[in-house]
């Protein structure tokens, strides 16, 4: 099963390689990827995409946990919470298409970010399955190139 | 007064209560070095190759209880330096190591013995610094002696670029140390101990597994306490020898892949298992759904990823083993429902079954009267030792034999790389042993093979004018792996056979230490009286049965209970 972790780090030179490097020299999977900084100027944020069984994912926790430069680590799973990824899609836009490309986006409410002569950049934002339904839709279209983010998260507000 | 990095750098030792350090000089390095010819308080062991340097800190370490200190210098002082900190890493030593490092200005632009040791030794290191500039250096070397030496204990790694060493900086006064993102846990969660002496109570087939986490937390002695109240079978791991006296009657010496018999059967048919300070590695556990399985499981770990990592615990305790078991034996000298003649009367069928396994299968071997066994000359360096020697070793079959022949009856007696498995270990290991207990017997039980992997160390013994009595168990193989060749490779001994070796007496005397041999059984004790008078660094070289076996020996991935015996 897939597994959103979200980590607090601190902001230091090395720390990622920390990270990458347990989940590379212990045999665990990182699908995606996403690091900034928060709030704090001094801790950063990590958020990554994993699968494996229940004891696979709790050894990751407390692997991640170990790492003296880690604040925090959260199983998003336990929470809930909003996912979000981003994808930059540049897609063939020539004069028979372009109208249809530029309502495929509206109804996903993604934005045309560039303009060529034969094709758009397309800025989409959503969860992973969203993101992927978009890319189903465009294809036949043409799609020339796709860059995606990582995974982030949050947890949601309480109810109460 | 401004200091130099240098001038600081020893004073933070000094602020340690460092008295010794092993390491080996370099180019960035010079700086240091020059102000340690001026220091009285801290000695300066040359040790002739840097692992050893860092075998010796680490086993210095083990045997006094401190936090031990090597010193490396840049490149491939770094990298030699790697095996004994990945060793170190393995089995949870109180160790920092403090690397050379080119200038910060060339760092990164592949200069003269630059290399990226932080990067190197990230997976093998509790944790590591670069100290990138000299204001940082006295907090972060505050910082590596506080996590070498609490929580679950590790090397930590301190990277020193030359200028850093050159630079004059104030010295910082000594604040507490707190640390945001590092808080381990010492006191146990009352209920899971209440949960934990529940289960005791009940049990009819208890037993201790007990690791080097009860002789790291210093908790023999409240091991022994809980042992004998309840009257439960102790067995230890390699790591865990000598936390629990190993000539008491409720001792079953070590379990797994070569221990007894009887620990490994009653493991494996308990009702209760009761793990202190152990991680259940896989020369424990065998084949791990076959490793108690019947048994409902106390884990009493410092670390909470060592719980539930290879086998499902039932009732896991995160917390420091002394104060875990502190506060089960509060628990029951305070319980109305625990009473210690109904304790030994329901463990006494239990106890009879043990005895029977024993019966059937004591540890032993086959006695020769030409051949020399090495399982005779243990013996006897137990005995004319009276059991209180520290010994270390290499690793191999000679390992195994004094794991089952020696009787560690006290914590802090036996240094021996378990979990990296370091041929190389022991006599560096040996040093670092008689510099922490100059008045002790100290004893490297090597074989042919690794006593060769850092017989350089001689000169270090005879430099520091060290006793240390070395005793070669020379069958002429790499003998473990001959070994797995007999038995599961056709006999194929693929260069497992030494064909040179050198002549280790005049070895020995060629660094002007002693050396003596034996090739009968005979003489082993005389051999081994001679040594223990000498007072001088001495080579026993016992020429030993060739093909000797470890056994018990639970085959790789087999059920512990699926033992092949002598």
């Amino acid at each position: 099963m897939k597994h959103t972790i979200s980590v607090l780090l601190q902001n230091k030179p090395g720390v990622l390689s920390r990270v990458t490097g347990l989940f590379s020299g212990r045999g665990f999977n990182i699908e995606s990827l996403s690091v900034a900084q928060t709030l704090e100027p001094d801790v950063s944020c990590l958020t990554l995409v994993t699968s494996g069984e229940d004891t696979i994912i709790e050894q990751i926790t407390k692997q991640l946990h170990k790492l003296i430069d880690v604040i925090k680590v959260t199983d998003m799973c336990e929470h809930d919470n909003v996912e979000r990824e981003m994808a930059l899609i540049r897609v063939k836009a020539e004069a028979h298409t372009r109208a249809e490309v530029l309502r495929i986006v509206d109804i996903f409410r993604g934005k045309v970010i560039d303009v060529g002569p034969k094709s758009y950049v397309v800025e989409l934002t959503g969860k992973a399955s969203k993101l992927q339904a978009v890319i189903d839709i465009l294809r036949p279209i043409g799609i020339q190139e796709i860059v995606r983010s990582g995974t982030i998260a949050m947890t949601r507000a309480p109810k109460s | 007064m401004k200091l130099t990095g240098a001038q600081a750098f020893l004073k933070c030792l000094e602020e340690h209560g460092v008295e010794v350090i092993f390491g080996y000089p370099g180019g960035a390095l010079i700086d240091v070095y020059d102000e340690l010819m001026k220091n009285d308080k801290i000695h300066h062991v040359l040790t002739r190759h840097e692992q050893a340097a860092v075998h010796a800190a680490d086993a210095y370490g083990r045997i006094k209880g401190e936090v031990g200190v090597a010193l490396v210098t840049s490149g491939p002082g770094a990298t030699n330096a790697v095996t004994g900190i990945a060793s170190a890493y393995m089995d949870s030593i109180p160790l920092v190591v403090f690397t050379g490092q080119v200038p910060t200005k060339l760092i990164g632009n592949d200069a003269f013995q630059e290399v990226d040791i932080v990067g190197i030794t990230r997976p093998i290191t509790k944790h590591n610094y670069l100290v990138k500039n000299a204001e940082e250096l006295v907090p972060i070397i505050r910082e590596a002696f506080h996590l070498a030496k609490t929580g679950r204990p590790g090397p930590v790694l301190v990277d020193l670029p030359k200028d850093v060493l050159a630079t004059r900086i104030g010295y910082p006064e000594l604040k507490p140390i707190s640390m945001r993102t590092y808080k381990p846990t010492y006191e146990p969660h009352p209920g899971q101990i209440e949960k934990a002496c529940k289960a005791m109570l009940k049990a009819k087939k208890p037993v201790i597994y007990a690791g080097g986490g009860v002789i790291l937390s210093d908790s023999n002695e409240e091991l022994t306490e809980l042992a004998r109240r309840l009257d439960i079978p102790v067995t230890m791991t390699l790591m865990g020898l000598g936390g629990f006296p190993g000539t008491d009657h409720l001792s079953m010496g070590m379990l797994g892949m070569h221990g007894t018999y009887f620990a490994n059967m009653a493991v494996a048919n308990c009702d209760l298992l009761i793990a202190v300070g152990a991680r259940f590695d896989d020369r424990v556990t065998g084949r791990v759904d076959a490793f108690a399985p019947h048994a409902e499981i106390i884990h009493i770990d410092i670390d909470p990823s060592s719980i539930s990592k290879n086998v499902r615990v039932d009732i896991p305790i995160v917390a420091d083993c002394k104060h875990a078991l502190d506060a089960i034996n509060a628990w029951f000298g305070r319980s109305k429902d625990f009473n210690a003649d109904d304790c030994m009367e329901k463990n006494r069928p239990w106890h009879e079954q043990i005895r029977e396994w024993k019966n059937k299968h004591p540890l032993g071997y086959v006695e020769e009267t030409d051949i020399i066994k090495p399982q005779f000359v243990i013996q006897k360096l137990n005995e004319l030792t009276g059991g209180d020697a520290i010994i270390t070793t290499e690793v191999g079959q000679h390992q195994m034999w004094t794991a089952q022949f020696y009787h560690f009856n006290k914590p802090r007696q036996f240094a021996t790389s378990g979990g990296l498995g370091v041929m190389g270990y022991g006599f560096p290991a040996a040093i670092g042993a008689q510099m922490a207990a100059p008045d002790k017997v100290v004893i490297d039980i090597a074989g042919d093979g690794s006593i060769q992997m850092n017989i350089q160390e001689l000169a270090t013994c005879r430099q520091e004018k060290l006793p240390v009595k070395v005793a070669i168990l020379n069958n002429g193989y790499l003998g473990m792996v001959r070994q797995w060749q007999e038995l599961f490779y056709n006999k194929q001994y693929s260069s497992t056979v030494m064909e040179v070796a050198p002549d280790f007496v005049k070895v020995a005397e060629a660094y002007g230490a002693v050396g003596l041999r034996a090739t009968k059984p005979s003489e082993v004790e005389p051999v081994i009286r001679e040594a223990l008078k000498i007072n001088n660094t001495v080579f026993m070289d016992f020429v030993i049965a060739r093909e000797e076996g470890v056994y018990p020996m639970v085959p790789a991935g087999k059920a512990t209970t699926e033992m092949l015996l002598v």
